[in-house]
């Protein structure tokens, strides 16, 4: 495989980040090397360096803040950490290019389609605005977008999130780079999407024959995209070799770790016997569209559509689709905590139609943990604040000290240090923070608890361990989960009956088993061949 | 070594750092990304000793004092403010301490009628000769540094020699600052004028009053004024922007409209015909100029709530049954409380300058009282005793300029983008 220099050869790479008076090491001493027309994958958790190190190549770190201490990034023969600005302008975007995670705010909201990416070629190639047009539009038609010549004009906002990678994916191409690094490009799409952008980049690489640094906390990707692997841990790579070798044969502790994280487990079986918690009949949300000076409502946009549904306690109800598919919505109607229309009984009785007041002494009893660990807890209370804030409401008799031996038990229930509780958020990791979001839902003692991807914000082994926790506190409990995922593997891990959702509506549902094994719609078969094989199959059933 | 990096073991210290500077550098890289601010922020633990700060709050307390201008500013303007409040104890007519017959007097806290010295009026006037006579012969008296109040007339001026030996009144220029030469006068008359304490620093207005201590009860007028103006508008407007925000839809639609019409009301002239109606006065000023001040925080506060309504942790409180006041109390206000406390200082120096231009416009405060808007139209209107106009704008040039260098550094030292110096 090696032909002649690598195309890019980090040696001995240390990143240091300075923020007042402390100075931390994020990257220590990194080396590996990148090939022509080669895949290599940097993989690690979040906090591993990988991202910083990747960005060093392309020198896009805050620069007064960030600084490295040793190393050299050699390509072309020329050490790019001592590079000009102008030198650095050429090379980036022209000659090494970039894919960011985060499609959303990777585009400029106010420019067009054709001005953001006809942008990298007249600044690079001085083309004029004739010759522009014509490669913006060869380039998105070879990404793979519908209708280029509309696409043209639209905005960002207009597009998908997976349409919006295609058009990342088209701005990074525009120069033919010698170097493409993908930071986790894939990471805020759904399944089918991501599987989607693997493929076309893959194609796209054996096409241009440009080299890909992928950056990735995703052992499936890796094993599907990369020729060789480098494994980072706390700024330091802990081993590299060939994806086949380190995959069958992992030599380090840590890449074994990785390699073992994957949500593991059974979910509790189907029990018809168990009382129902919550059932809904005919569940509709739909959102007025308005138009006209008045303000008619014309349509609607139906975001639940006629559900039907029943959760029994101590199981669990897996609601899989992708997003747009009303999945969420439909758990913040059960909840009550936005209006809609059709049944919804907690318990044999009826809660809809019940206003905030009388619905205050339910709440203790149907708890929500949502995805993001740190959204999701105000950075300006300590950890015992957090949890409390339900007891404050529901059972305003407790003393001080009552609430303060709750808290802790919550927080030892769900494996923290009961001490935690006068620390504040931004102390905790992710996967700490969302113990600590479960442990706020907990502490009220609820029957029902609505789970919203309550693990896709985090890395792939504590993902594990919120699974093993959250199917744990079930038993214990005899709770009843709504478990809202795109993650089908977490959903095989917990659900014990699933529910598949497009557009409001229910594709298919089923015992767990019985979707996983033999799914009957194209739908839930392309989704499934996206999540555990990452393949794109049944295109018609899928949207682009 | 320990491959479990998470997550059950004792919440982390220093080995997470790492993944605070990948948040940090996306925060950097990424146009647009906006995260709590809390994520990044510094860890160090315990570093205040006397009270106890978030660490949010101790990092932007750092922020702030790192910004030398403001730094000082603040402390400047807290001492000019402390030392204002204390006015009656720097320049008054009346004496700190008297010791009279054997007794202990303080005449600035209390009024003891001339009777008390042997007179007959009901006020004691400390500066009549006669007065100074029969208390200094039967003990003393402790005079403050400057021995005039903002209404005290100095009449033992004898009046300096203009062109042609004529022999000119007030407004008089301060006595270091000219070489004319002094009228006659009696001797006691001359001798009371040349003591320390009766010097006129500053020069006189146009009625004989000390202009330092009109300064000084100026100052501290339109700081107050300014205080309280922005107190009572910021309450207003961030309950109004409050409401707006969190509750959006129809609520919002229809009092942004109130408010667009409210902010087109030219403000000068509904002012002027209002101060020509009502009788001027402290607390009517503050009303009238109230009506059009709060204004200037709804904007912020609505958006900051309309932003922070969605958040998952509003919605997580929610689902705790907490109220609608309850969550705007707890979650959704220490976030308006940012953008509130930036605008703060500019609202203050806002509320200075409005209440300055009303009074230079005579629609201010009533006749007789200190302020620095009357001192500037009293400059105006002697432009042969450029004292008065040069003081005046010193000293509201010297207050607005530390408001100012204070709000650039609160803004600056609230901004959650501003990671490094």
């Amino acid at each position: 495989m090696k032909t002649g220099a690598p195309l890019v050869q980090v040696r001995d790479l240390s990143v240091a980040f300075r923020s007042g008076d402390t100075t931390n090491l994020a990257v220590k001493g990194v080396s590996f090397e990148v090939n022509k027309g080669e895949t290599v994958a940097l993989v690690g958790e979040s906090g591993s360096g990988k991202t910083v190190s990747a960005l060093s190549i392309m020198r896009l770190l805050p620069y007064p803040a960030a600084s490295h201490p040793s190393g050299e990034i050699i390509y072309n023969g020329k050490d790019l950490l001592k590079a000009s600005e102008a030198d650095m302008r050429d090379i980036r975007g022209a000659r090494i290019s970039i894919i960011f995670q985060e499609p959303m705010t990777s585009l400029n909201p106010l420019h067009t389609i054709e001005k953001q990416v006809g942008e990298v070629l007249k600044l690079h190639r001085g083309m004029d605005d004739k010759a522009i047009r014509q490669r913006v539009l060869e380039l998105l038609r070879r990404v793979g977008l519908r209708d280029p010549e509309k696409r043209l004009t639209a905005f960002p906002h207009q597009l998908s999130g997976g349409q919006r990678q295609r058009v990342m994916i088209a701005m990074a191409l525009a120069n033919e780079p010698d170097l493409l690094i993908a930071d986790e490009p894939t990471t805020a799409l759904d399944v089918t999407i991501q599987a989607q952008i693997l493929e076309l980049l893959k194609e796209l690489q054996s096409e241009l024959g440009m080299a890909m640094l992928l950056i990735t906390h995703d052992l499936g990707i890796v094993r599907k995209m990369a020729e060789r692997v480098y494994v980072m841990n706390n700024g330091l790579v802990v081993e590299e070799g060939r994806t086949a070798d380190i995959f069958a044969d992992p030599k380090h502790p840590y890449t074994r770790h990785l390699i073992n994280a994957e949500p593991k487990g059974e979910p509790p079986p189907m029990n018809p016997a168990a009382p129902i918690v919550v059932q809904t009949d005919d569940l509709k949300v739909w959102f007025p569209i308005r138009k006209g000076l008045l303000r008619r409502t014309v349509d609607h946009v139906k975001a639940v559509d006629g559900l039907s549904l029943k959760l029994r306690a101590g199981q669990t109800l897996g609601v899989v689709g992708e997003s747009g598919s009303g999945k969420t919505t439909l758990g913040l109607a059960i909840m009550r905590l936005i209006s809609s229309r059709g049944q919804v009984a907690y318990l044999g009785n009826r809660i809809d139609g019940l206003n905030s007041k009388r619905m205050r002494p339910l709440r203790k009893e149907m708890q929500i943990v949502f995805q993001d660990p740190y959204g999701s807890l105000s950075p300006r209370l300590s950890v015992g604040q957090i949890i409390e804030e339900g007891l404050l409401i529901q059972q305003p008799h407790l003393s001080y000290e009552e609430r303060r031996a709750r808290v802790a038990q919550a927080l030892s229930e769900v494996g923290l240090d009961p001490e935690a509780q006068d620390r504040y958020p931004h102390e905790f990791s992710g996967g700490q923070r969302q113990r600590i979001a479960i442990a706020r839902a907990m502490v009220l003692e609820p029957k029902f608890v609505m789970l919203d991807e309550p693990t896709s914000a985090l890395d792939m082994s504590v993902q594990a361990q919120i699974v093993d926790l959250l199917r744990d506190l079930q038993q214990r409990h005899n709770l009843a989960y709504l478990f809202i995922s795109h993650d089908l593997k977490v959903v095989r891990a917990l659900s014990s009956y699933v529910i598949v959702m497009r557009n409001g509506k229910v594709v298919e549902e089923g015992p767990a088993e019985e979707i996983f094994r033999a799914p009957k719609t194209d739908y839930t078969k392309a989704l499934l061949a996206a999540a555990f094989d990452l393949k794109v199959e049944h295109r018609g059933a899928l949207a682009v | 070594m320990d491959i479990r990096t998470d997550d059950k073991l004792k919440p982390i210290a220093p080995s997470d750092t790492a993944a605070d500077v990948e948040t940090q550098e996306k925060i950097a890289t990424t146009p647009g990304f906006q995260r709590q601010p809390t994520t990044w922020i510094g860890r160090k633990r315990g570093a205040a000793g006397r009270f106890k700060l978030s660490p949010i709050n101790r990092r932007r307390w750092e922020n702030f004092k790192a910004n030398r201008r403001g730094y000082w500013s603040f402390w400047i303007f807290l001492v000019l403010f402390v030392l204002s409040l204390g006015a009656e104890l720097i320049a008054n007519d009346k004496p700190l301490l008297v010791y009279y017959k054997g007794e202990l007097l303080s005449p600035v806290l209390v009024d003891y009628p001339e009777s008390k010295f042997g007179g007959f009026l009901a006020t004691t006037d400390y500066k009549d000769p006669f007065i100074i006579d029969e208390i200094e012969s039967n003990g003393w008296m402790i005079w403050p540094p400057i021995r005039y109040s903002y209404t005290s007339i100095n009449k033992d001026y004898p009046r300096i020699k203009g062109p042609e030996d004529r022999c000119l009144g007030f407004p008089a220029p301060p006595l270091w600052a000219t070489n004319a030469q002094l009228c006659e006068a009696p001797a006691d008359q001359l001798a009371r004028f040349q003591e320390l304490g009766n010097r006129n620093w500053l020069g006189t207005d146009d009625q004989g009053r000390d202009v330092l201590a009109r300064m000084i009860y100026g100052f501290r007028i339109s700081v107050l004024f300014g205080l309280l103006l922005t107190f009572f508008s910021s309450v207003i407007g961030v309950t109004a922007g409050a409401v707006q925000g969190y509750f959006g839809g129809r609520v919002d639609l229809f009092f942004q409209r109130v408010l667009e019409i409210w902010s087109s009301i030219p403000s000068l002239y509904v002012l002027i015909i209002i101060s020509s109606v009502l009788v001027p006065g402290f607390w009517t000023l503050l009303g009238v100029l109230l009506l059009f001040q709060w204004v200037s925080l709804v904007g912020v506060v609505r958006a900051e709530f309309l932003r922070a309504r969605n958040f998952e942790y509003v919605t997580a409180a929610r689902a705790l049954g907490l109220s609608d006041r309850k969550i705007m109390f707890k979650h959704l206000l220490p976030n308006a409380m940012v953008a509130m406390l930036t605008f703060l200082p500019f609202n203050l120096s806002g509320s200075i300058t409005a209440l300055t231009a009303l009074d230079f416009l005579g629609l201010g405060l009533p006749p007789g009282s200190a302020s620095l808007g009357e001192l500037l139209a009293q400059g105006k209107a002697n432009l042969q005793a450029p004292w008065l106009g040069l003081t005046a704008f010193f000293s509201l040039a010297v207050l607005l300029s530390l408001l100012i260098f204070i709000g650039e550094a609160v803004r600056d030292a609230l901004d959650p983008r501003k990671t490094f110096r």
